[in-house]
């Protein structure tokens, strides 16, 4: 693995623990206040820290120290996480975001949004906090020189530590007079009292200790009360505590930050000794004994012990084991002494080895349950998916052809090729659902959104999402957050009042924006809510007209008015602002939404807000289609864009003009177009009475009667494009390939009925020379 | 058959001969990525008549393009007994439909002879060169002048 693979790697937990982290702040949002969730977004921000710091993003480390030195406060509950804290910390997480794109793409960041906020934090962490009981000067000033890199290594078992480590000049200014640590340094009893959480991260208490022994002058005694006896042993608790003395002058705080990666894992008490306490120390000092440790780290994980050998590296040579040599005799009567504790003690207490063994152990279950994921390139499950389609086809050929040549079809090979096609379906099915993911990250972005505009707009909005784990096709969820973005923004920027104007209305000044989706009859269904003042037809109406999008008398039902504002070029807020006029306004919302293969709809109640509905396929490679038979050719027409279809009489069919058709349905006229004759397919008009008619609905709203030859049924068709090896075919969206093996095309319904309201679809390849 | 298996040295080419009407032409063997029977293809609106439709090759969608046609000759009248060669050029891949295969053929540059004027435009655009084997005049055409506009209108 090179650098920038493990960088990939980093960046890609960067989202997944962005993504956590959001989340987690959205939840204190909603009052929950569990423990759990609070240390969540910490480790989450702490994860990205000590990432960044082993890749040496300097912006990132600094921004994400200010960001977990505020979190910490929240976490020790010095600081209430009340709306006003929690809207700083939302929008840090979104700066921290910024900062992570930025490093990873090398995109600009706003410096003073930064800096505003870094400042915001720090007040925070500040003033919030009065008399700071316990640590005075831990959490507000975490050592700003120590936090970063090295040690997050032990933090982070990631793949970041396996090889993927950067030096960072790190030196113990001194470690070189450890031995003649001035009488006078003060001395602290440190209790240090691992979880098993501990272990199950991958730290290790004898690395901690060693760390800690750098410090100064040690002796540490391991405690053995809490060990039970074998038969009660868990052998992923961890049972032991230290208790270290510590000369040192790094004060506190030096000692605290070397436990700073794992003090969430841990209890950690620091007292300060008075020189003849420490002579009162209840145990028998054992001299701390790092060979015992060393070969204890070697013993339990490789991988632990690739940490430290790295971490030694750039300690300047073998830091502690020079020292310690001079002890080696010691060391094994320590040892001894250790072992002598009892039987059962020694199995586990090969010290910290049973442990961390065991932690290992856990770490790798835990592993296994929260990462049951692979990640995979796109372009072979997307490889797989095409195969997997070639298989469904061939299979069908195979079916046809034995079919035709088995006339009793009572053969063994036709039971075979039963399960064969139930087998290629589920493969089929199973394949798809590869590519099917939640819709959250998309849903993610969107509270941004909200907040992003609510900000801009002095608006107090709160956006509830709903059935955020529903998926979809990746390619649905990727196009999706374009439209959704827009419609937000509208949502935000338009639909909702101001504070003052709800509260006049009487209703709460704090707007809702409820963003759900669910699964229905094989599509999602995505709405997406507001409680604002609903769409204003007067206005509406008037814009529509103004616009020339409709004459001045148009009787339109309430319905229609709502949908006009999908017409292209319609924005009705009467300043164009920075968020939604854009010169986009719906109709590029509709417009991508039908690119997917959906539909949108919308409902609004004047005062009480609109609702969105959009309904899109599960997935972009299959579509359910109905095939038809025109001039002989067989064409698949998208059902989604079917409104009905129905078998023209010849009464109901009204000449128009000098070639125009028209068919009345339902007391209303329809035009009729032949799609024989759109597609050059024939030269002279089919005569409407021998086909079918097919009713759509187009982009334009306006519907139009497809004249086809004959309705061959209804299929899902795999989409195959034509512009790999082709071209765009006007009039013709993509290709598939049915049962027989043949290529049928699927119809453009948008740009047929263009065509028939005499826009041109025109060849557009020119025959060359 | 000519070809015989020996190291091409610098100035040579391996060529993939081919049958249309009377004619012979051929194509750089490293463009062509199979060959095929006919099957029948599927129009395509509005499309030029030298595409004979799309044809489906394990699940892509292959358009056919009538050589003869193309190249300003009688349109061919798809048999049975014609030849799809898959050929690709710049990123795309289509069948070129020929009468027959015929040969392959290791030429070096030198025996190569430059394409006379002619007073058609199609043939100058197409053609590269000419040589003759065995008393027969094989012509060489380059794929990517023949669909100069499929790209520019797939990108």
């Amino acid at each position: 693995m090179d650098m920038n693979e493990i960088k990939e790697i980093f960046f890609q937990e960067c989202e997944e623990q962005l993504a956590e982290l959001e989340s987690g702040l959205l939840k204190l949002n909603d009052g929950d206040r569990d423990p759990e969730t609070v240390n969540a977004v910490f480790r989450a921000v702490h994860s990205i820290k000590g990432g960044a710091g082993a890749f040496g993003l300097d912006d990132l480390v600094s921004f994400a120290h200010v960001f977990e030195t505020t979190l910490d406060c929240v976490r020790s509950n010095k600081l209430e996480p009340n709306q006003d804290v929690l809207k700083v910390m939302l929008k840090s997480a979104d700066v921290l975001a910024d900062l992570t794109n930025a490093a990873r793409d090398g995109a600009s960041v706003d410096e003073s949004r930064t800096r505003g906020l870094v400042k915001e934090l720090e007040a925070l962490a500040r003033g919030e906090m009065p008399s700071a009981s316990g640590a005075p000067e831990v959490a507000p000033a975490k050592p700003a020189a120590a936090a970063p890199a090295p040690v997050a290594v032990a933090a982070k078992p990631a793949p970041t530590d396996e090889s993927g480590f950067q030096p960072i000049p790190f030196t113990f200014d001194d470690f070189g007079d450890e031995p003649a640590a001035p009488a006078a340094d003060p001395v602290f009893e440190v209790t240090f009292k691992p979880r098993s959480d501990l272990y199950a991260k991958g730290n290790e208490a004898a690395l901690l200790l060693r760390d800690l022994a750098r410090l100064g002058e040690m002796t540490v005694n391991c405690n053995m009360d809490a060990l039970p006896p074998l038969e009660a042993l868990n052998p992923e608790e961890a049972y032991f505590h230290w208790v270290a003395t510590v000369r040192t002058s790094k004060g506190e705080e030096g000692i605290r930050s070397v436990f700073e990666f794992a003090e969430w894992d841990c209890d950690i008490d620091v007292r300060g000794l008075e020189e003849n306490e420490e002579a009162e120390l209840p145990m028998i000092p054992v001299p701390f004994d790092l060979a015992i440790l060393d070969g204890d780290g070697a013993m339990t994980a490789e991988e632990h012990d690739h940490d430290h050998d790295q971490m030694g590296d750039h300690h300047e040579a073998a830091p502690a084991d020079a020292p310690v040599a001079a002890a080696a005799a010691e060391a094994v009567s320590a040892a001894q002494t250790a072992a002598a504790v009892s039987q059962t003690a020694r199995a586990a207490a090969a010290a910290p080895a049973a442990a961390a063994a065991a932690a290992a152990a856990q770490a790798n279950n835990a592993a296994n349950q929260a990462g049951q994921t692979i990640r995979v390139d796109l372009d072979r499950v997307d490889r797989l998916i095409n195969l997997v389609g070639e298989l469904v086809i061939n299979q069908a050929m195979l079916s046809q052809s034995v079919v035709e040549n088995d006339s009793n079809g009572t053969s063994s090979i036709n039971m075979g090729l039963e399960e064969l096609q139930q087998l290629t379906r589920e493969i089929q099915d199973s394949v798809m659902a590869i590519r099917a993911q939640p819709v959250k990250p998309v849903f993610q972005r969107m509270s941004r959104i909200v907040r992003e505009v609510a900000d801009m707009t002095g608006k107090s909005i709160r956006l509830i999402t709903e059935g955020e784990n529903t998926e979809v096709d990746k390619t649905v969820i990727d196009k999706l957050a374009e439209p959704l973005t827009h419609m937000i923004r509208n949502a935000v920027d338009h639909g909702i009042e101001t504070p003052e104007k709800r509260e006049a209305k009487g209703k709460n000044p704090e707007g809702t924006v409820r963003l759900s989706a669910k699964h229905r009859s094989g599509r999602i269904i995505i709405e997406l809510a507001d409680d604002g003042a609903g769409i204003n037809r007067e206005r509406v109406r008037q814009k529509a007209i103004d616009n020339d999008l409709i004459t001045a008398d148009a009787n339109l039902s309430d319905e229609e008015i709502d949908n006009l504002i999908f017409a292209p070029g319609f924005s009705t807020a009467d300043k164009i602002s920075d968020i939604s006029g854009r010169g986009v306004g719906m109709d590029v919302v509709k417009r991508s939404i039908q690119a997917l293969g959906g539909r949108i709809s919308i409902q609004s109640r004047p005062g009480q807000g609109s609702t969105f509905v959009m309904s899109l396929p599960l997935t972009l490679a299959v579509l359910d289609g109905m095939v038809v038979t025109v001039a002989g050719q067989t064409l698949v027409v998208p059902l989604t864009a079917i409104v009905e279809t129905l078998q023209p009489e010849a009464s109901s069919i009204h000449s128009f003009g000098a070639s125009q058709r028209l068919i009345s349905i339902r007391n209303s006229f329809c035009p009729l177009v032949d799609v024989g004759r759109i597609l050059d397919f024939r030269a002279t008009q089919a005569n409407p009475v021998e086909g079918v008619a097919l009713l759509v609905e187009s982009e334009g709203g306006g519907q139009r009667a497809l004249m086809v030859d004959a309705i061959q049924g209804q299929r899902q068709v795999v989409i195959k494009s034509l512009e790999a090896n082709y071209t765009h075919v006007p009039g013709i969206a993509a290709a598939t390939i049915l049962g027989d093996g043949r290529v049928a095309l699927i119809l453009d319904v948008d740009a047929v009925v263009a065509a028939s309201r005499g826009q041109s679809l025109k060849p557009e390849i020119a025959l060359a020379g | 058959m000519s070809y015989t298996a020996r190291n091409l040295t610098a100035g040579d080419r391996e060529l993939i001969a081919f049958r249309i009407g009377d004619q012979e032409f051929c194509v750089n063997i490293m463009s062509v990525r199979e060959i095929r029977g006919w099957t029948p293809a599927t129009a395509m609106p509005h499309s030029p008549a030298y595409v004979l439709g799309v044809i489906n090759l394990r699940g892509a969608v292959l358009p056919i393009i009538d050589l003869s046609a193309r190249l300003g000759m009688k349109p061919a009248e798809p048999s049975a007994r014609h030849v799809i060669i898959v050929a690709q050029f710049k990123n795309q891949v289509a069948g070129l439909l020929v009468d027959a295969v015929s040969d392959i053929l290791t030429v070096t540059d030198e025996n190569i002879q430059p394409v006379p004027e002619v007073s058609s435009d199609l043939e100058r655009q197409y053609a590269r060169g000419i040589f003759a084997i065995d008393k027969r005049m094989i012509c060489m055409i380059e794929l990517d002048a023949l669909f100069p506009d499929m790209e520019s209108e797939a990108a």
